[in-house]
C-alpha cells in the first residue's frame, strides 16, 4: 500500500448522482486486485476529516491510472465530485483483501453502487476465461450503472429495478432465483441484500463472497473502528475484508 | 535526542495509543518516531463493542472501540517480539478493571526489555468497568498509581481524561502516587444522533471525541496542569500539523502524541518531526 497525492486525469458525471474519477498512480494501477479499495481524502481541509473508502473500479494499464465510480450520498462524495482535472487528491491504497477468483462459472450480483468493484472483477474473469453472469439491481433506472460495460466484456447482464423503470420490476433477490445453477457468487451492495443472497447461497450450497461496508477511519487495520461481526469474532472490514465468505458473517 | 520519563527518544513526538499499529510501518519509517504507544492492553482478550464503532463529527470523530485487544498473553507472545524488530521505543498502554489487574499487567510487562515505559490508561470512556472510574476520582487515581509504582521500575506515564471538572486535582493525585509523567488528554465523551433514523450513530450510544475539534480543550488542560504539577507533560488531542504541536509546547508540554492525525495523513507524524526542527523548543 501507498499514500500518495494522485493527479486527477478525468472526472465525468455519468448521471445525476454518479461520477467516474480517473486518478494517476503507477503503484495502485499495478498492484491492485478486484475488491480492493482506496481511502480517499476528498479535500485537504479538516471538514470532512476522515478519508472515504471507495472501491477500485477499473485499472487503466495504458496510462498507469485507475477509475473510481461513486455516488453522491453526503458531504464527502459531494466535495469529491467537485475536484477537477489537474488537481491532486490524496489516496491510500490499495487496501483490503479483495475477491478470491474461483475457476468456475460465476454469478456477480450488484446492488446499486455495488457494481463498482464487480466491474474490475468481471474484467479479470474475462482475462482468465471464466464465464460470468451479472445481475444488477437498483431503485430506479438511473441507479443502474455499467450495464453496457459488462456487456462489452461479452457477459450476460440482467437488470432489475424496484419501480420497474428498467429491466424487470422487483428486487434483485427474485432475479437471483433464476441463476442458482452457477457455482460461485460474488456480491456487493446494501447489507440487507447481501444477507438475503448469503441465505440463498447457503441453502443451495454455492460458495459466496460478499463485500461488506463499514465506517472506516485508518483503513489499514490500526484503529479497530470498522468491525464486522463474524463467526471468529470481530474482523476488520478494511484489513480482513472487505470481502468475506458469506457463511462467516453473523448478520 | 530527548529524554522523556528517562526514556531516550530521537524526538518528542509519539504515536498515540489505539491509533497506531505496525501497519503504519508500511507507510512510514517508524524508527523516526520518538516512541510508539501501544493500543491498551488488558488482562484478558477484549472483543470490543458492537459496530458501528466510529462516526465523523465536525472536525473530529467519535469512537467507541471498547478497548478491543488481544490480551496480555498474546501481546507478550506476538506484539512485543514484533516491536523488538524496530529501534523505536515501545511504551505499553495498560488498562484494567481493578488495581490488582493493573499491577499484574505492569509486573509482567516489566520483564521484557523491549518495553521501555508504561502508560496507564485511567481514561477510556468506552468500557463499563475500571479505567475511567479511576481517572475521575483523585483518591482512586492516587491509590492505583501508588500500587503500580511499587510493582515496576519502568518509567510510568499516567494518561488523564478530560471528562472531569478539575483536571489539576487528578493530575496532582497521579503525581502524588508516583507518576513520572502525565499524558493528556484522552477522548472527550460525546454523542451523535442520526436525524433520519432518530437513533444514536454509535451502537454504544456514546463515544470518545478526538481530532482537531478537541485541540482547544487539550491545550487548556495541558496549560492548567503545567501550572499545577512539576512532572513533564505529554500533550495529546487534535494534533495534525507542526503548528498544532508547537502550540502544545507553548502550553507547557514537553512532548506530544499524534492520534487521529495519522488516520487523515499517515505522514503527518513524520512531517511534524521534520517541521519541529525549524522551531527552538
Ligand atoms: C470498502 C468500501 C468500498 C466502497 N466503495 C464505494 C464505491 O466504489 N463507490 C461509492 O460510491 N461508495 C463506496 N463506498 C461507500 C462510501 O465510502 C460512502 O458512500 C462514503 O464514505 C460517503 O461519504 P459522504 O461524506 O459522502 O457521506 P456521509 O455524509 O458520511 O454519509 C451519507 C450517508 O451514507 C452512509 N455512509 C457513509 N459512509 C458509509 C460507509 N463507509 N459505509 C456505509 N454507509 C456509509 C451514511 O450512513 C449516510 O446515510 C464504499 C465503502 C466501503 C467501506
Ligand atoms: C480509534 C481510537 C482508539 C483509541 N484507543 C485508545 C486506547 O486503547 N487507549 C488509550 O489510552 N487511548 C486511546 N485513544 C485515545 C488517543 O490515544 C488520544 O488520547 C485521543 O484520540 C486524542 O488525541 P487525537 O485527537 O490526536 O486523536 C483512542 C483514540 C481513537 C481515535
Ligand atoms: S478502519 Fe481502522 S481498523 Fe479498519
Amino acid at each position: 500500500m501507498i499514500q500518495e497525492d494522485a493527479l486527477v486525469l478525468d472526472q465525468k458525471q455519468i448521471s445525476d448522482k454518479y461520477f467516474k474519477l480517473t486518478l494517476k498512480s503507477q503503484f495502485i494501477s499495478n498492484n491492485s486486485k478486484p475488491g480492493q479499495f482506496v481511502n480517499v481524502k476528498v479535500s485537504p481541509s479538516i471538514t470532512p476529516l476522515l478519508r472515504r473508502p471507495i472501491s477500485i473500479h477499473k485499472i487503466n494499464k495504458e496510462n498507469n491510472s485507475f477509475d473510481l465510480l461513486y455516488e453522491i450520498v453526503g458531504a464527502g462524495t459531494e466535495i469529491l465530485s467537485k475536484r477537477k482535472v489537474g488537481e491532486k487528491i490524496s489516496v491510500l491504497g490499495p487496501l483490503g483483501n479483495g475477491f478470491t477468483i474461483k475457476n468456475t462459472p460465476a454469478l456477480l450480483v450488484a446492488g446499486g453502487m455495488g457494481v463498482a468493484p464487480l466491474y474490475f472483477l468481471a474484467e479479470e474473469m474475462k482475462k482468465a476465461s471464466i464465464d460470468a453472469v451479472i445481475l444488477i439491481g437498483g431503485k430506479r433506472s438511473d441507479s443502474i450503472n455499467c450495464e453496457e460495460d459488462f456487456k462489452k466484456l461479452g457477459f450476460n447482464v440482467f437488470v432489475t429495478t424496484e419501480d420497474g423503470s428498467k429491466g424487470e420490476k422487483g428486487l434483485i433477490i427474485n432475479l437471483l432465483r433464476n441463476h442458482l445453477n452457477r457455482q460461485a457468487i460474488y456480491a456487493c451492495g446494501p447489507k440487507a441484500m447481501l444477507k438475503e443472497i448469503s441465505k440463498m447461497a447457503a441453502h443451495k450450497k454455492i460458495g459466496c463472497q460478499v463485500s461488506m461496508e463499514s465506517y472506516m477511519a485508518c483503513g489499514i487495520g490500526s484503529c479497530k473502528g470498522c468491525a464486522v461481526k463474524t463467526k471468529s469474532g470481530y474482523q476488520m472490514a478494511c484489513k480482513d475484508g472487505p470481502v468475506f465468505n458469506a457463511e462467516e458473517i453473523i448478520w | 535526542m530527548v529524554k522523556i520519563a528517562g526514556i531516550e527518544m530521537k524526538n518528542p513526538v509519539m504515536a498515540a495509543s489505539g491509533t497506531f499499529g505496525n501497519e503504519y510501518s508500511k507507510l512510514i519509517d517508524i524508527n523516526k518516531l520518538g516512541a510508539v504507544i501501544s493500543k491498551s492492553v488488558t488482562l484478558k482478550p477484549k472483543a470490543g463493542n458492537p459496530p458501528p464503532r466510529i462516526c465523523e463529527t465536525p472536525a473530529g470523530m467519535l469512537n467507541s472501540i471498547g478497548l478491543q485487544n488481544e490480551g496480555l498473553d498474546a501481546f507478550i507472545k506476538t506484539t512485543i517480539p514484533m516491536f523488538s524488530l524496530f529501534e523505536v521505543p515501545l511504551i505499553v498502554n495498560v488498562a484494567g478493571e481493578t488495581i490488582e489487574e493493573y499491577v499484574h499487567i505492569c509486573k509482567q510487562l516489566s520483564k521484557h526489555s523491549t518495553v521501555k515505559g508504561l502508560e496507564l490508561n485511567i481514561s477510556c470512556p468506552n468500557v463499563k468497568k475500571g479505567c475511567i472510574t479511576f481517572g475521575i476520582d483523585p483518591k482512586a487515581t492516587e491509590k492505583l498509581v501508588k500500587a503500580v509504582r511499587k510493582s515496576t521500575k519502568l518509567p510510568l506515564i499516567v494518561k488523564l481524561t478530560p471528562n472531569v471538572t478539575d483536571i489539576t486535582q487528578i493530575a496532582k493525585a497521579a503525581v502524588k502516587g508516583g507518576a513520572d509523567v502525565l499524558s493528556l488528554i484522552n477522548t472527550v465523551l460525546g454523542m451523535a444522533i442520526d436525524i433520519k433514523t432518530k437513533k444514536p450513530k454509535l451502537a454504544n450510544i456514546t463515544g470518545g471525541l478526538s481530532g482537531p475539534a478537541i485541540k482547544p480543550i487539550a491545550i487548556r488542560m495541558v496549560y492548567q496542569t503545567a501550572q499545577a504539577v512539576k512532572v513533564p507533560i505529554i500533550g495529546v488531542g487534535g494534533i495534525t500539523t507542526v503548528e498544532d504541536a508547537v502550540e502544545f509546547f507553548y502550553a507547557g508540554a514537553s512532548a506530544i502524541q499524534v492520534g487521529t492525525g495519522s488516520f487523515i495523513d499517515a505522514q503527518a507524524i513524520i512531517k511534524i518531526i521534520e517541521g519541529l526542527k525549524r522551531y527552538q523548543i
